[in-house]
């Protein structure tokens, strides 16, 4: 046997494997092709042996010549085969072939579902990984509905490798089988908590694709992915997690508040930049979708918009990209912020990096305002000067004219600039887009009355100078704007001052030179002229001018005649004739002016783009029926010639068809209207319909005359910087007089609201230069509103929009192989088995072939094989029954939990987004990370700290040592003050995460008319001096940790660390002195008295939290620890040792955790009588009862368990399992409250403390 | 997801291509030749993403690549992943490359695309990550391989010195060619910087 395999492989040694061909092909450089021709020869030689090895080989080099671009699709058969050995090395030569070449098309894929699944079950872990791994790549609907269950199985695989790659190809099963996704999920969402770091990524990674489509199903998600976020160290996780949460949170606002805190402080603890990325990306998601209810938020703004500078101004060109990408989003929302990094985005015009240049040009298009358009244009026309390489020149020019022409020239103060500015911008030499520049002159001297006057005078000196546009060959693109100015000038010809110098120009010799559309507008336009000369010189008794004009219409014309541009010889002969005949009417001497004029006689309308679209199908009309029978097959010849005229078109310009639209429709609509009135069954559809065409008369749009100040060309400086300074003048002088009125109104009313006048002037304070009026585009009557719903009826994503959330029926399950019982026995056996009762009979035929072969190299193999099989078989048959088993009693408790569990879920979602303290559902695990979530709120607490501290400051900052002991007693007394007022103000001026969480905790339905909450925070001052400040959370995030003794449980005390100086402060130390009920946790190995080292340095100005656990015996009295803070202060000259003394304060309350608690369970609390009671009365609480609750949720702990009017029952634990219920009545500012608790002194001091947070109100 | 990782040489020759998507044989290697136009014509010190992946399903991707040596790595994703996360799997693959080969070359990828694939297998599947730690890939590489050399055994043996016997008679050994003998400098990126 031994020796059969050795001959067989020195058979094999002669054969060329995947190197030899490599090398061969590297030797035939020049008859490449040739040489893989004859190595494909072989290759079929090689298949039609009987050897595997043989074939795997072959099939090996398929794979290398398929990623050459040849096609291997003849082989599948063969790479099926390979991809059934026994033998890993060529089951995975095998399973790569197939991955790279199978697909959707691939007829013999449906050979493969029982390989694959008996590749699955393999007791060798890289079997299955092999298989599921060239699954994802080739999964089809049919394998993906016949492994679905398989594949589910394995998610729960013994391996974490088995595990991880189970969970990432559901997703690809889900995509291809729809219906599998509810029967899985339950598991999929299990395995976000699997304890492999691999599976758990996997399995975000899949949800996270699946909720990208559809979202609003994976909501209910988010307080695990929460969890995730805040427990996940690893990076990949949490970017995912957090990208996730940006695709959420436009679904949900609350959850956005939610997030803002813990990503606020990811931005800032983080050191990996692609984190932090997209930490700001998701913070500008979040504060995108809360932009329109909460203002608010300007703190994160700021912080995304400090921390994405940081990312422009690095040196790593791809931080410069993301953060300019990043800073476009923001950009949509608020403006403001990127403004004033104005300065940043134009050095990156500078970048040599074209791609980050581009960004920033996109960036600038969202800056600009009134007031900085001119200046940003500026800069960006120095540019256009300056740049290299016409694609980005062109980018530029584009840019300028978007950002000019945005929002219908929303920001353009003053249009002569603008028309300047377009003029410039046909000096560019070689640019493509002289068409986009001619059709904005077109657009501006239309639909801006007010600037023809100006915009015609520019266009008359272009026109002069229009050998400079022409000058060198065919700078093709820039002489489009001739078209535009030929135009205006004809049109608005009666703003020239001299018509008869620009006739001139247009008939000379040269302009034949131009493209054909330009020459016809050339010559139409002439006429226009004409007809305005002849009119200047009406009544004029010497009629010599206008003869001459007309003698030089008819010397000129002849050129245009015979000009091989159909339209211009058209055009041009024909106003040739009417030239001659105008002129034998002058030599009459008989008046003609006027009836030329009348020629063009008429106001022409910009018309929208979608005019026409708009334009309603009437009633009873079909568009796509035939009015005439079809034309026959053979008719469509003839049209051909046709197409020769049509051709043409493409290459007139844009502007050019703008145009002919807008006569084409005016002339239409005129048609129809004659139309419609003569015909005496047409009912007319309004009488306003009448105005739309009449009404935007001319003459009601004022016309401001322009008073031409400016001389059209200023020696040594381009036109358009002039504006810029006379733009500046302008606006310093306005600003003077408003500054004058508003002197005068602060006489008046001295002492009120200070403005600062030096501030940046606020958009509405620009006042144009001139009024203008920008006539809108037309519509027609009764347009339809458009909705063009462009989304892809074939994105596979559609059919996973299933609601996960709802009960799985019990229809839905995965389809179990029980009508084929043999498919579930290994492959092994049913090779034995012969009874297969497929539905194809072609796959059986194959499969018996198959096994034949499988027979004989069964023979082949030794003996120890033969031994190992039949074990094998014995453990298939085991794992046979198990799957089975597994699988029904899966399905029954799927079928059984969700009921309740969704439900459930759905509430625990609103509870979890809404409930102020501790999300109740993953309780132990979030503490930590909302007690972090407060962090910023605290971050952006300091501000609006009274600024007395800081006043009386200074003076001790550098004093003495003695001195400060003496101040120290006054000043404590004065921080107690403080910390009153400090209450105070947190309640006026701090929207907080949780202010709509105790609103929502009470119940629905009353909420909504009841006045909002005012804003609460759970932090207090704790101690602070010139140096530091701390700040201490009120409501301690409590923990018990299970398994500890009963009487002993732990607090988590987060203090924030705010640095007040200007120095820096390190080695921070904390301590405190133990009592004998609390002691604060130190390391193992460090003494009693230790103190502990605080985590972090602050530079100047910044703020940082810490937390420090203590260990409580008792928790039913309330606990005063002593504790001191030194630090070292650091300056540049010197550093000292400066210390903080404080007082660590553990409320009753602060043992309270948040648990909800359903009425029935309560009543039975209630009733059990192992409870004992006292009550409390408040006077003269004069605030609505839904504040008093809330206000008892959220500093106390409790939540609201039912509410009836002004009654309420509220329930909270102890971390040592002491239940405390409440009964809160309200009537006439009295508030009584009813309390019940298994521990007395523990519910007395709780009323207290509840006693105090009111007597503070 | 990931839609195509496409490794090819200073030349535009693909060395590996892997596409998560169908595509028929010549759209393949369109895309790559596109590919390598847009991304060879790059300077070196600007940054490594390229908007608007119109080769493979629209607007919504981007290509994320590095530069390394002779060699081009490039990675055609959509907007679900990050793009510095993207930067720093491209290293991590590299270092695995390198790590498995022994100071990676070009010629390794190119007589070895197989092993490549293999690699790339335990990092990335069916378009989605699968596994970022270095580590974790490299034992499973090992594993595998390890578990190829014992089925081989006694077979493997002889074609094993065949293979030895015809690199020492054909002089067209990889050595003579003087393309891509450089090994890949792998520089040591801090991950997630």
């Amino acid at each position: 046997m031994a020796l059969k395999i050795v001959k067989g492989s020195i058979d094999r040694m002669f054969d060329k494997n995947l190197q030899d061909l490599v090398r061969g092909i590297r030797n035939h450089k020049e008859d490449e092709a040739k040489y893989i021709s004859t190595c494909i020869d072989e290759i079929k030689q090689e298949l039609k042996q009987d050897n595997i090895a043989v074939k795997a080989n072959a099939v090996c080099k398929l794979t290398y010549l398929q990623m050459l671009g040849y096609d291997v699709s003849w082989a599948a058969f063969n790479i099926v085969e390979v991809m059934s050995s026994s033998k890993f090395t060529y089951k995975r030569i095998g399973y790569l072939a197939a991955s790279q070449c199978f697909h959707e098309g691939t007829d013999v894929i449906m050979l493969t579902t029982n390989q694959i699944r008996k590749d699955l079950s393999s007791p060798h872990q890289y079997d299955t990984g092999v298989a599921l791994t060239g699954l994802s790549c080739f999964v089809t609907p049919d394998l993906a509905r016949d492994l679905a269950n398989d594949i589910m199985t394995l998610m729960s695989h013994t391996k974490p490798y088995i595990r991880k790659k189970a969970v990432l190809i559901m997703y690809k099963v889900f995509l291809k089988y729809p219906e599998s996704l509810r029967p899985a999920f339950p598991r999929l969402k299990e395995k976000l908590e699997d304890p492999d770091p691999g599976v758990q990524s996997a399995a975000v990674n899949v949800i996270c694709e699946l909720a990208r489509r559809n979202p609003k199903n994976y909501l209910s998600l988010a307080p695990l992915f929460f969890k995730l976020m805040t427990s996940s160290t690893n990076n990949w996780v949490l970017i995912k997690i957090i990208k996730l949460f940006g695709a959420l949170t436009p679904l949900e606002p609350r959850l956005g508040k939610k997030m803002i805190e813990p990503l606020t402080n990811l931005i800032h603890s983080t050191s990996a930049m692609s984190l932090l990325y997209e930490c700001v990306n998701t913070v500008i998601a979040v504060l995108i979708s809360l932009s329109s209810g909460m203002p608010n938020h300007s703190a994160s703004i700021q912080l995304c918009v400090q921390k994405l500078r940081i990312l422009i101004e690095d040196s790593d060109q791809n931080l410069k990209y993301l953060g300019l990408l990043a800073m476009s989003k923001i950009l949509k929302t608020h403006p403001k912020s990127v403004q004033s990094h104005k300065d940043l985005i134009l050095q990156c015009l500078d970048d040599k990096d074209e791609s980050i240049r581009l960004r920033a040009l996109d960036l600038l298009y969202g800056m600009v305002s009134k007031k900085n358009l001119m200046e940003i244009v500026k800069k960006l026309m120095l540019h256009v000067d300056k740049a290299e390489g016409t694609t980005y020149r062109d980018e530029l020019l584009t840019k300028i004219i978007d950002i000019c022409s945005q929002s219908n020239y929303q920001y353009i103060t003053n249009f002569e600039w603008y028309i300047s500015i377009l003029v410039e911008l046909t000096r560019l030499e070689g640019t493509r887009h002289g068409h986009l520049i001619a059709s904005q002159m077109l657009d501006v001297a239309i639909r801006v009355k007010a600037i023809r006057g100006f915009a015609v005078a520019q266009m008359a000196t272009l026109l002069d100078n229009a050998h400079l546009l022409t000058g060198n060959t065919q700078r093709n693109g820039i002489c489009e704007v001739l078209y535009a100015a030929a135009w205006i000038c004809g049109e608005f010809s009666e703003h020239l001052e001299d018509p008869m110098q620009t006739l001139e120009a247009m008939l000379r010799p040269k302009v034949a030179t131009l493209p054909g559309h330009i020459q016809a507008v050339y010559v139409q336009n002439a006429a226009k002229l004409f007809a305005t000369v002849l009119r200047k010189h009406e009544g004029e008794t010497d009629s010599h001018a206008a003869q001459e004009t007309s003698q030089l219409l008819i010397d000129r014309l002849p050129l245009f005649v015979q000009s091989a541009n159909l339209e211009v010889q058209e055009r041009a002969s024909c106003i040739l004739q009417l030239v001659k005949y105008i002129q034998k009417l002058q030599q009459k001497k008989v008046e003609v002016a006027e009836e030329v004029t009348a020629l063009f006689a008429g106001e022409l309308n910009p018309v929208a783009p979608k005019a026409q679209k708009k334009v309603p199908v009437p009633e009873g009309l079909d568009l796509d029926a035939w009015i005439n029978k079809p034309p026959s097959e053979s008719e469509s010849e003839d049209e051909k010639p046709k197409a020769v005229f049509a051709k043409e078109e493409p290459k007139h310009s844009r502007s050019r068809h703008t145009e002919v639209d807008e006569k084409e429709l005016a002339r239409r609509r005129e048609a129809r209207k004659q139309e419609q009135a003569n015909n005496p069954f047409y009912i007319k559809a309004s009488p306003s319909s009448q105005k739309v065409y009449d009404a935007p008369g001319v003459e009601h749009i004022p016309v401001v005359q322009i008073d031409l100040s400016v001389p059209l060309k200023v020696p040594g400086m381009p036109m358009s910087d002039q504006y810029l300074k006379l733009e500046e003048e302008r606006r310093q002088k306005e600003k003077a007089e408003r500054k004058k009125k508003e002197k005068k109104k602060k006489r008046e009313k001295r002492g009120k609201e200070r403005k600062a006048d030096s501030g940046p002037e606020s958009e509405e304070d620009i006042t144009p230069a001139h009024q203008v009026d920008i006539v809108t585009e037309e519509m027609p009557e009764n347009a339809l509103p458009s909705d063009d719903d462009d989304k892809d009826p074939n994105d596979p994503h559609k059919a996973l929009d299933i609601d996960l959330d709802k009960p799985l029926a019990d229809s839905e399950k995965l389809p179990v192989r029980t009508h084929r019982p043999e498919v579930l026995k290994s492959p092994a056996e049913d090779r034995v088995n012969e009874n297969i009762p497929q539905e194809t009979k072609k796959r059986s035929g194959k499969e018996t072939k198959e096994k034949k072969k499988g027979k004989e190299k069964d023979r082949k193999r030794s003996k120890e094989e033969k031994k190992k099989k039949k074990h094998k078989e014995v453990e298939e048959e085991l794992l046979e029954s198990q799957p089975e088993e597994a699988v029904q009693s899966e399905e029954t408790k799927e079928a059984a939990t969700p009921p309740t569990s969704t439900s459930a879920e759905a509430s625990d979602l609103d509870f979890w987004l809404c409930s102020a303290p501790v999300p109740p559902a993953a309780q132990e695990e979030t503490a930590p990370s909302s007690a972090a979530a407060v962090d910023t709120s605290s971050a952006a607490a300091p501000e609006s700290e009274p600024d007395e501290p800081k006043d009386a400051e200074p003076e001790d900052t550098k004093s003495s040592k003695h001195k400060k002991k003496k101040q120290k007693k006054e000043k404590e007394e004065k921080e107690k003050k403080k910390k009153k007022r400090h209450h105070h103000h947190h309640h006026h001026h701090h929207h907080h995460h949780s202010d709509a969480g105790g609103e929502d905790s009470v119940q629905n339905g009353t909420v909504e008319e009841e006045e909002p909450l005012p804003p609460m925070s759970n932090y207090s001052l704790l101690a602070e001096n010139s140096y530091i400040k701390m700040m201490k959370e009120d409501a301690d995030q409590v923990y018990d940790i299970q398994g500890n003794h009963q009487d002993e449980s732990k607090v988590v005390v987060s203090v924030i660390f705010e640095n007040k100086s200007d120095s820096f402060l390190k080695s921070m130390e904390f301590n405190v002195l133990d009592s004998l009920n609390s002691k604060l946790q130190r390391p193992e190995g460090a003494g009693a008295h230790d103190s502990l080292t605080v985590p972090f340095q602050l530079p100047p100005g910044i703020s940082n939290e810490a937390r420090f656990v203590f260990s409580v015996q008792s928790i039913v009295m309330p606990q005063k620890l002593k504790g001191t803070l030194t630090f070292i202060v650091k300056s540049d000259e010197s550093s000292t040792h400066e210390k903080l003394d404080f007082k660590l304060h553990f409320t009753c309350t602060s043992y309270l955790i948040t648990t909800p608690c359903y009425s029935d369970a309560y009543a039975k609390l209630l009733e059990s009588g192992d409870l004992k009671g006292s009550s409390l009365r408040l006077e003269g609480i004069n605030m609505p009862f839904h504040h008093l609750l809330a206000r008892i949720c959220f500093h106390h702990h409790f939540s609201v368990v039912e509410r009836i009017d002004s009654c309420a029952s509220m329930y909270s634990r102890s971390i040592q399992g002491h239940h405390v219920c409440l009964l809160v009545k309200t009537s006439d500012q009295t508030v009584s409250i009813d309390a019940k608790c298994d521990e007395p002194s523990l519910l007395g001091n709780v009323l207290d403390e509840i006693k105090q947070t009111f007597s503070k109100c | 997801m990931i839609k195509a990782i496409l490794i090819f040489n200073n030349h535009g020759k693909p060395r590996m291509s892997k596409f998560y998507e169908h595509y028929t044989e010549d759209t393949e290697q369109q895309i790559i030749r596109e590919t390598f136009h847009l991304v060879s014509k790059r300077d070196e010190n600007i940054c490594n993403f390229l908007e608007g992946g119109l080769l493979i399903g629209g607007s919504d991707n981007k290509l994320i690549y590095r530069h390394y040596a002779t060699l081009y790595f490039v990675f055609c994703v959509d907007s679900s992943e990050s793009e510095l996360g993207i930067l720093d799997l491209i290293q991590v693959f590299v270092e695995t490359l390198d790590k498995c080969f022994e100071n990676v070359c070009e010629l390794d990828l190119i007589f070895h695309v197989d092993k490549v694939h293999n690699i790339l297998a335990e990092m990335v599947m069916g378009g989605m990550v699968l596994e970022t730690n270095m580590s974790e890939i490299i034992t499973q590489v090992e594993a595998q391989g390890k578990m190829e050399k014992s089925e081989a055994g006694i077979a493997g043996a002889p074609a094993r010195a065949v293979s030895a016997v015809k690199n020492m008679n054909l002089p067209e050994m990889p050595k003579n060619i003087n393309i891509g003998d450089i090994s890949i400098k792998v520089p040591n990126l801090p991950s997630f910087k």
